[in-house]
């Protein structure tokens, strides 16, 4: 085995049992920060695969933005949200037993699969040139709309917010 | 290559050698030299922060007219080491209803992650840690981090005023590092890259005398970034206490007082390797520790500068602090960027003076129109006064026959 692989098993465990925690953690404050966890083990798996440009915006944007915004959000609630009781539904074998049937599925769909089989092999250093991702983005043949669509999604998104909490003239204080 | 020119390259390849001879192979050489590395380049800015305590006091202590630190040693530059060891000897305490996890993960998160910053910068033309290619975003990224760790002290003291500097920290740090970052794709814009090496590099004119109104900006992003005074509202003494770090004592509290020294010496590194050129200067690419002297030359008075401006001026309010930059800071780093973004397509790279003159007035124009809207409006939107204030603090009912009070 070697040393990427050892990384990559133990990064590989490391997402899935904080990803396990963000659902099963009884304070949703734990929740933000075992996803933080899960994020931060993604920006490995990006560092592990070469492509360092996005391990750091993912650290960036998730970490650095956007966990840290639910978690402020969390701070400002009143409330601490801690679950109370049974975790799991009284037929929670039903679902366990689904998911088995869908996992083992998809394995076997996946193994058919010709490319299942292909290792991969490193990119050429071209391909992670930054000046090619950004003109791709601008390229009306390649990614110009998906992300022109998704800023259009943020504008929505923020002036969706402004809208919400502006206070109008008729309002009570 | 000769020791005296480039002394850690020197050592590195005496080290290989060495290695070689006694039979190990080649990735295990470049293993221990990078685990050395590593280590130098953490253990460092670690044992820098000693000296850096003993500058901070001793220069605050001018500034405020009054001696500093005199006792131990000559120029009391022994206190720090007598603290260091007096906080090593104090116990740790955890609150009742701590959060017991993020309450000790964060002091090490608030420091690691200035000390992460140190490997990307270049300090001198042959000696960086990593030249990876996006080393400004690292940066901004492990800034993020720290912010994490400040919030999760805020967070998990279970203190009300560490809350308060836990809101305090989202506020301040998430919102200056909007124009941080317009501002940093400058310097990338000008040099086609976002390594931190390859930045240097191409500073054959410095940054700050093409984009000197993106100097200025950035500098004092890098102050609030930090929270150093008059940004300082996430540790303000006299409103909570000292904010996130209210319940921590001894070695953690340490960690977050570490990390408070080193972020303004690595900002100002930081600062000196985007405008400023780096390590660059005469003869710097022949001798490698030439520039290395440069770095710290530079670095040491954009330091005092923070200083500076640290002892001089007082805390800003915290509305003052969030107009000042939506208002302000954000609106003319997005003109700024915009504008040098267009010039430096215009004017061909290499009449070096013509591109300085047309930038320089380029600013000095933006500069004028924002200080006139300002002006403006800081006009239209006087603070009233609410009340006229009383002449001495005491209730209105002394001296007087009102049973309330006399």
């Amino acid at each position: 085995m070697t040393a990427v692989k050892l990384i990559f098993l133990m990064t590989a465990v490391v997402i899935l049992g904080s990803a396990v925690a963000v659902v099963s953690a009884r304070k949703i404050i734990h929740a933000a920060l075992w996803l933080v966890l899960t994020l931060l083990g993604v920006a490995v798996m990006f560092a592990l695969l070469e492509s360092s440009f996005f391990a750091v915006v993912q650290v960036l944007v998730y970490i650095g933005a956007i966990s840290i915004l639910i978690i402020f959000a969390v701070m400002l609630s009143r409330s601490s949200f801690v679950d109370e009781g049974s975790q799991t539904h009284r037929r929670w074998w039903i679902a366990a037993i689904g998911l088995l049937v869908i996992f083992v599925a998809w394995v076997a769909v996946l193994s058919l699969w010709p490319q299942w089989s292909v290792t991969s092999t490193p990119l050429p250093a071209t391909a992670t040139d930054l000046a090619t991702l950004g003109k791709q983005l601008v390229d009306p043949n390649a990614y110009l709309l998906p992300f022109e669509l998704s800023s259009i999604l943020l504008v929505t998104a923020l002036v969706g917010a402004i809208f919400t909490a502006m206070e109008r003239k008729g309002d009570q204080p | 290559m000769s020791f005296i020119a480039d002394p850690v390259n020197f050592i590195a390849n005496w080290l290989t050698t060495v290695l070689t001879g006694w039979g190990a192979s080649a990735s295990l050489i470049q293993i221990i030299l990078f685990v050395i590395g590593a280590g130098l380049l953490s253990l460092g800015p670690l044992l820098l922060t000693i000296l850096l305590i003993w500058v901070e006091r001793k220069i605050g202590g001018r500034f405020q007219d009054r001696l500093g630190p005199n006792r131990l040693g000559p120029w009391g530059i022994i206190q720090p080491i007598a603290d260091m060891l007096k906080i090593f000897t104090k116990e740790l305490i955890t609150p009742t209803g701590a959060d017991k996890v993020p309450y000790n993960l964060a002091p090490i998160l608030a420091a690691g992650s200035v000390i992460a910053v140190w490997a990307v910068i270049p300090l001198a033309s042959t000696v960086y840690g990593v030249n990876i290619n996006i080393g400004a975003v690292y940066i901004l990224a492990f800034g993020a981090l720290g912010e994490l760790g400040f919030i999760m002290a805020g967070l998990g003291s279970n203190n009300k005023f560490a809350l308060l500097g836990g809101f305090r920290v989202v506020a301040n740090l998430l919102s200056y590092e909007v124009p941080m970052i317009l501002i940093l794709l400058v310097p990338v814009m000008f040099s086609g890259s976002l390594g931190m090496n390859d930045i240097a590099l191409s500073q054959t004119v410095w940054n700050v005398f093409l984009a000197p109104l993106a100097a200025i900006i950035f500098f004092i992003t890098l102050i609030a970034e930090n929270a150093r005074a008059p940004f300082d509202l996430i540790e303000a003494d006299s409103e909570i206490v000292a904010g996130f770090n209210v319940e921590y004592s001894g070695l953690k509290f340490g960690f977050f007082y570490v990390a408070d020294f080193l972020h303004s010496v690595t900002a100002a590194l930081v600062f000196s390797t985007l405008f400023l050129g780096g390590w660059r200067g005469p003869g710097a690419e022949t001798y490698p520790i030439l520039g290395f002297i440069y770095l710290v030359i530079k670095a040491a008075i954009i330091y005092f500068a923070i200083l500076h401006i640290r002892f001089s001026i007082p805390r800003f309010r915290i509305d003052q602090m969030m107009s000042f930059n939506w208002k302000f800071l954000t609106p003319l780093s997005m003109m700024v960027l915009v504008t040098t973004a267009l010039l430096n397509k215009l004017v061909p790279g290499d009449l070096t003076l013509v591109r300085v003159a047309v930038m320089w007035a380029a600013n000095l124009v933006l500069w004028v129109a924002a200080d006139q809207i300002v002006k403006r409006v800081v006009k239209k939107q006087a603070v009233p006064e609410v009340a006229q204030p009383r002449p001495l603090a005491r209730p209105p009912q002394v001296g007087t026959n009102d049973i309330l009070g006399g």
